[in-house]
């Protein structure tokens, strides 16, 4: 109990030293707590610092090796750009340079080609001048027989004039209007008179054509009159126009002249071409008792040796190789003259 | 008592072929038509058709052709007559100088206008022509054919019934008959059958006609050639084809002596021909090229003066303008000079415009060819064909564009330069446009321009800025320095005497 009364004593000493305690607590209390803050703070911020460095030195070596990984990449591809543009450029130029020549070459060979087209110029040049030669040669000939066609001409003339003028002649004894006596020769005029004959007065009628044996024609005019005789002579004569009648008879062919050789071969064909076109049909129309006879072969052509041809085909030797021409000639019975002339005393055309 | 009789049959026939000879006799005086025509001279003159003696009918017959020829109402009074059928009924009936006659009345109605050859051909008359040209008689034949060619001439149509009535053959036949009469008058006929389409000629040809046209183009006669070569040049005309058909009549270079020929009808129709077979394509150009034929040709526009220059001068303009090539042929021929002399020499326009049109096909391929126009001094002849107050519409036209053909291609500076003088807007913006290509590359033509004055000139043009015409001066002035462009600049004195008033002298 004794305890308890001490304790119950000390009671109020205790609770002065709680308050004072508490209060003094209570004053410190703030200051301890930032401390506290302070610390902590620190600490930690120094932790989450490491932590960031670290992380980001982490991150920088994933980021240097990623990067360096997609720069090696494009360099990688730039590089092959730059070979292949490099290359492409080189191989441009390579073609351009074939091109080149071969456009050249092409052009010069079969588009434009410079020296052929100097040459053909210079060629037709040539060409153009021989030709021009050839023309100047050609007119000049066309001058030259033209100028000597009208020389001909104006010759002629002049000596149609002369003709002409013919009487105008100087004679022996009388000088003509040419021939002036005063002068010491006579004028060219007077010698080309004296060359030419003088113009005829007679009219020239046109000849008779000369009789010819070869043209002379049936049909040709008949004069009125004989040509030698123009009246009846006196004297026992027979009368002009029964002489003429008779001379001019009309042309009497003989029987062989006015038919055709050939005429009785043509009538027959004639005969037989009119019969064919008469004929209904061309198969012979058989009449019905008509029997087949059985074939009886010739004795000829069953025996070997045939028709013997001397006596049928021929009557003599022949020699074919000695003949002139393949046919045979054909007989033909001339013409007497004798019969046709009868009663003929002149002959046509004839004197 | 019969003789009598007889007496009076015999003074009426006297007097019928008194009366119609005389009336042919007087038909054939100009003068006399008009009293002919008053005194009824047809109707009389149509029952003597019908007589019954030969020799009258023909007179009779030979007076209407001579009426009839004369002019184109009396040749309608014919029509109107209606003297065509008894005509036709007797050109198949009659003897060979009735046929004469009445061939040469057809004729001479045919001849006046395609309505008339109408009338003709509606009588009938074409089938009895042809049978005319069967006859052996080579004057009936000379007579029917040249109906044929009368009727045909007018219009296709018509050459298209003479063809059908088949009269190409028979003509071709004809052409072949020694007679030069004959030939001539055929060759015509045929000539103007082909001049109408290439059906037409096409139909000539394929009747043989060109070798035997062909082989007559050596012949001395003149009048022969002249239709020979027109006849040819027809069916050269229309087409490749065709023109080539007669090439290969190998006529090359055998036509060319006729350029020389001494009738000026027949280097005319040569000259023709050549031209309508350059004219196809380049290939018979170059033929004709390879042949000698410019150089021929080029002589020919030489020699001759006219009318008859034209189709030469058409062939060089045509050979030129197939290719650079020919054009070069032409120049190395002397062509561009015979052509200079043409626009110079020549009066008329037409032959003046062909001229023009020529140099500018010959000028228009690369400048070497446009140095060779220029330096046969031809621009200001164009320029001058083009300014000219009477000139033509066609040459002004031709004139224009040659000169604008030739300008385009034009860097011969010293021939440009007199153009930069009289020039009218229109021409000078090409010619001041080649200045404007030419000098900014060529430091001596650029001295040379401003030493003869063509600086100072072009200063002088008023352009309106943003043409084409500005344009190109804006090029010139920029080649130079800017006081050079200035002191040519006009009004630059003025504007120096201006900077003296206002420059004040330090004192």
């Amino acid at each position: 109990m004794a305890a308890l009364v001490r304790l119950s004593d000390q009671i109020d000493g205790m609770i002065n030293e709680i308050y004072d305690r508490k209060n003094e607590a209570e004053e410190a209390r703030l200051l301890e707590y930032k401390a506290a803050v302070k610390v902590q703070a620190w600490f930690r911020a120094s932790r989450v610092r490491s932590y960031i460095k670290y992380t980001n030195e982490c991150a920088t070596k994933v980021q240097k090796a990623w990067r360096g990984f997609l720069g090696r990449r494009f360099f990688r591809i730039l590089l092959k750009n730059t070979v292949f543009i490099m290359k492409l450029n080189h191989y441009n130029r390579m073609a351009c340079k074939v091109q080149k020549v071969w456009r050249g070459y092409y052009v010069r060979k079969y588009v434009f080609n410079y020296y052929s087209r100097k040459r053909y110029l210079e060629a037709l040049q040539v060409k153009n001048q021989s030709i021009r030669n050839e023309l100047a040669d050609f007119a000049e000939q066309q001058q030259a027989a033209r100028k000597r066609e009208e020389e001909k001409n104006e010759k002629k003339r002049q000596e149609y004039e002369a003709r002409k003028r013919h009487h105008l002649l100087s004679t022996e004894v009388m000088p003509g209007i040419y021939n002036s006596p005063f002068l010491p020769y006579p004028s060219e005029t007077e010698y080309l008179l004296r060359s030419v004959k003088p113009l005829s007065r007679k009219k020239v009628c046109p000849k008779e054509p000369l009789f010819d044996p070869v043209c002379a024609s049936y049909n040709s005019k008949i004069p009125t009159v004989l040509p030698p005789i123009p009246q009846k002579p006196q004297g026992p004569f027979r009368d002009p126009t029964d002489v003429q009648k008779q001379r001019y008879k009309p042309f009497q062919p003989t029987l062989r002249v006015a038919t055709d050789f050939y005429s009785l071969e043509k009538a027959r064909q004639q005969l037989k071409d009119a019969e064919w076109v008469t004929r209904i049909n061309d198969n012979i129309l058989q009449p019905f008792t008509h029997r087949l006879v059985p074939y009886e072969p010739l004795l000829h052509t069953t025996s070997k040796y045939g028709h013997l041809p001397f006596g049928t085909k021929y009557f003599r030797e022949e020699f074919l190789d000695k003949h002139i021409i393949p046919q045979n000639f054909k007989t033909l019975v001339p013409p007497i003259p004798i019969f046709d002339k009868l009663n003929d005393t002149y002959s046509q055309g004839q004197v | 008592m019969s003789r009598q009789v007889l007496q009076v049959f015999e003074q009426y026939q006297k007097s019928r072929t008194q009366f119609v000879q005389t009336v042919a006799e007087l038909a054939s005086r100009p003068q006399n038509i008009e009293t002919l025509q008053n005194a009824g001279v047809m109707s009389l003159l149509r029952p003597l058709l019908l007589d019954i003696v030969p020799t009258i009918q023909q007179t009779a017959a030979l007076a209407l052709g001579r009426l009839a020829n004369y002019n184109d109402d009396l040749a309608e009074a014919v029509v109107r007559g209606d003297i065509l059928p008894q005509l036709v009924y007797s050109l198949a009936e009659q003897n060979r100088f009735y046929k004469k006659a009445a061939a040469f009345v057809l004729r001479a109605v045919a001849k006046h206008s395609p309505q008339l050859a109408q009338s003709v051909v509606d009588c009938g008359a074409l089938d009895a022509l042809v049978i005319c040209l069967e006859e052996f008689d080579p004057g009936v034949k000379e007579s029917a054919a040249w109906a044929l060619g009368y009727i045909a001439r007018h219009n296709a149509e018509l050459a298209q019934a003479v063809v059908d009535a088949g009269a190409v053959p028979l003509l071709v036949l004809c052409i072949q008959e020694p007679e030069m009469s004959l030939k001539r008058i055929a060759a015509s006929a045929l000539s103007d059958i082909c001049k109408h389409s290439p059906e037409l000629a096409q139909t000539v040809v394929d009747a043989g006609a060109i070798a035997h046209l062909a082989q007559m183009i050596l012949n001395p006669d003149a009048k022969l050639k002249r239709q020979v070569f027109s006849a040819l040049s027809q069916i050269a005309k229309h087409s490749v084809d065709l023109a080539e058909m007669v090439v290969e009549a190998e006529i090359f270079p055998a036509v060319l002596t006729c350029l020389k020929d001494s009738d000026e009808y027949v280097k005319k129709n040569v000259a023709t021909l050549i031209r309508e077979i350059a004219k196809h394509t380049p290939e018979l150009a170059q033929l004709i090229v390879n042949a000698g034929g410019v150089a021929a040709v080029v002589d020919y526009v030489g020699e001759s003066r006219g009318n008859v220059r034209l189709p030469g001068i058409m062939m060089l303009g045509y050979v030129a303008a197939h290719s650079e090539n020919l054009a070069m042929a032409v120049i190395v021929s002397k062509g561009v000079v015979q052509l200079a002399i043409a626009l110079s020499e020549e009066q008329e326009d037409h032959i003046q415009a062909a001229a023009a049109w020529a140099l500018g096909q010959i000028g228009r391929h690369t400048p070497e060819h446009a140095k060779a126009v220029a330096v046969a001094n031809v621009l200001p002849k164009l320029l001058q064909c083009y300014l000219r107050a009477d000139a033509s519409e066609d040459l002004q036209t031709k004139s224009k564009k040659a000169l604008k053909n030739i300008l385009q291609k034009c860097v011969h500076l010293p021939a440009l330069e007199p153009l930069l003088h009289d020039a009218p807007p229109n021409i000078l913006k090409h010619v001041v446009g080649q200045f404007s290509k030419v000098l900014p590359h060529d430091s001596k033509a650029r001295r040379l321009f401003v030493t003869s004055g063509g600086l100072k000139k072009i200063q002088e043009i008023k352009a309106e800025p943003g043409s084409a015409l500005g344009e190109y001066i804006n090029t010139i002035n920029n080649c130079y320095p800017e006081e050079i462009v200035k002191y040519y600049s006009p009004g630059y004195s003025d504007a120096l005497l201006e900077r003296v008033e206002q420059f004040n002298p330090k004192v």
